[in-house]
């Protein structure tokens, strides 16, 4: 028997709106930090690619994430704005061509020699920036002015503005989760959910499993690396810190804690964590030790995250209900 | 002679000192129906992860279609049309029985980078899909979520995927196993069906359906061939009856 198809509302449009409206009602200080929920929820869902569709646990995701933010104050000039859509293309390929490279040695592996190899080459990355010149070293390197967009003489989009910035990483959220969600639908997408599904079985019945795999991890490095650009905009620098294996465990916790396997639970996931992070650093400079223990009762009690909480409270509700979401 | 499409040629696995296959040789024709039998561990499941290509040779050939294929990797054999299906269930258990079989057709015609696609608005795919799920008797649970599905249906979805690639080599490693008696009876049918078409190794221990649908048969003990031959060479067998088949078969006089 088929399963009756269960209607869902749709809340995106009411998301969109709410962000699209936020910054007429909202301060500097709440446009910034819903800018950086929106570029962190762009990283989070590349990673929710790997994570929730591919099957691979990548613990070195924010390496696709610097280098694309590095690249932005490497490439611009020191005193003039870059050209926007040159610096964006580029962080976007620098994100993919990364990953590429990283993905060529890491995807030989499985399971947990796969998050180490992850990590290991993510830490390297980290060292190369952290120990030498080429970025600033420690101290990291400032992007003086940011790129704009300019036909002529007339300046088109400029992300100095944190007005015009907050709608574009608004705009490139929208076209990252719609291209998401276009390649799940796809062959790609349908063979990526395959391999998560039972690579075995993909590989006997004919899929070049590791070119596929390796094709997920270019376009995560590359979405990762859209997401670094806006970091990099956003704040006028970058350290290598953004390069660490913090950075990359705070993107898989973004993503467990929304729930893997749904782009929407990798945005609630990231809006989750950077509020927490927020409101509980301002609480006490132990704001890890309350993080730590939110996560663990969301993961104890909520195993497909907080985008089941809905499901999981009509379950209890009604009775009956799926632990699983 | 009908047309020879993949053989072994003193083909052997080693797992250290212990040799799983030893020297095995055998032949496949379009066609032809070929059954191997063999009690538990005489190497029939490693022969077909060996003709497959799960296991690499240690030693010997395999040859598919005159080309020496013993260095390809699964996927590379699986796309040259060697289908295989597994004893124990190996399918995508949250996808629907379409979509296990829509995969499986995918993979004859990626369309990887057409990312801007419905991987459901491809025809042919859908078409070679149910045209499988009904060879494999499944229309009814058509949009069923695989792992709904009884034992037995999940062995004819096993089947079905492989279907859905349009093999010229079947490789089926006890497809019967675990089945009640009116889904072997269609199987058996089935096998029947495919047989004219198709290159068929049949891994199997149920002794009836064997006799019914093999045109020859190979017995396997400890990893090596005792005998091959039709069927009635193996039934009267006097080396087969001793080595297996005196256990259990007392109506074979």
């Amino acid at each position: 028997m088929p399963l009756p198809a269960r209607k869902k509302r749709n809340y995106l449009p009411l998301v969109l709106l709410v962000l699209a409206l936020f910054p007429m009602f909202g301060s500097g200080y709440y446009n910034e930090l819903i800018a950086k929920i929106m570029i962190m929820t762009i990283f989070a869902m590349s990673l929710d690619l790997l994570v929730g569709f591919t099957g691979l646990v990548s613990f070195g995701h924010a390496a696709f994430f610097g280098v694309a933010a590095y690249s932005v104050v490497l490439l611009s000039p020191k005193y003039d704005p870059a050209n926007l859509w040159l610096v964006l293309p580029a962080a976007v390929f620098t994100g993919a061509a990364v990953a590429f490279v990283v993905g060529l040695f890491v995807l030989r592996t499985k399971g947990i020699y796969f998050i180490m190899v992850t990590l290991a080459f993510a830490q390297m990355i980290y060292f190369v920036f952290h120990d030498t010149p080429l970025g600033g070293g420690s101290d990291g390197a400032f992007l003086n002015v940011k790129p704009e967009l300019r036909i002529g003489e007339t300046v088109l989009l400029d992300l100095n503005e944190p007005m015009q910035f907050y709608y574009i990483v608004l705009a490139f959220l929208v076209v990252a989760y719609v291209f998401l969600r276009v390649l799940l639908r796809s062959p790609l997408g349908h063979a990526l959910a395959g391999i998560r599904s039972n690579e075995h079985r993909m590989l006997s019945l004919g899929f070049p499993v590791f070119l596929y795999k390796l094709a997920g991890f270019v376009t995560a490095g590359g979405i990762a690396g859209l997401a670094g650009f806006f970091s990099a905009c956003q704040y006028g620098f970058v350290t290598p810190e953004i390069l660490s294996w913090h950075q990359s465990g705070n993107v898989l916790l973004m993503v467990i804690l929304g729930g893997m396997g749904t782009l929407n639970g990798a945005a609630i996931g990231a809006f989750a964590f950077v509020v927490l992070q927020e409101l509980f650093s301002a609480l006490t400079k132990h704001w890890q030790l309350l993080m730590g223990a939110v996560i663990v009762t969301v993961v104890m009690v909520l195993p497909g995250g907080l985008s089941s909480l809905p499901q999981r409270l009509k379950g209890l509700l009604i009775g009956g209900g799926n632990r699983n979401g | 002679m009908a047309e020879l499409v993949l053989s072994a040629r003193g083909m052997s696995r080693r797992f250290g000192g212990l040799y799983a296959n030893r020297d095995v040789s055998l032949d496949m024709h379009k066609g032809m129906l070929h059954a191997v039998l063999g009690p538990n561990g005489a190497g029939k499941s490693t022969l077909i992860n060996l003709l497959s290509g799960d296991l690499p040779p240690s030693a010997g050939q395999i040859l598919y279609r005159g080309q020496d294929i013993s260095g390809w990797s699964p996927d590379k054999r699986s796309r040259a049309g060697i289908g295989r299906s597994y004893q124990r269930t190996n399918i995508f258990p949250a996808f629907t029985v379409f979509e296990n079989c829509r995969l499986a057709a995918q993979s004859r015609a990626p369309r990887a980078l057409r990312v801007f696609s419905k991987a459901v608005s491809f025809a042919d795919l859908c078409d070679a899909a149910d045209r499988a799920i009904e060879q494999a008797g499944l229309a009814a649970r058509r949009d069923a979520v695989a792992a709904t599905l009884s034992h037995g249906e999940q062995r004819q979805l096993e089947i079905a995927m492989v279907l859905a690639t349009s093999p010229s080599v079947l490789l089926l490693d006890e497809p019967l196993a675990g089945m009640g008696p009116e889904e072997s009876q269609s199987m058996v049918a089935l096998l029947k069906k495919l047989t004219p078409d198709h290159a068929i190794l049949l891994v199997e221990h149920d002794m009836d359906a064997v006799f019914a649908v093999a045109d020859v048969i190979t017995v396997m003990v400890t990893g090596q061939v005792l005998e091959s031959g039709p069927p009635e060479q193996i039934r009267d067998s006097v080396a087969v009856q001793e080595a297996y088949l005196g256990e259990g078969e007392p109506g074979d006089e």
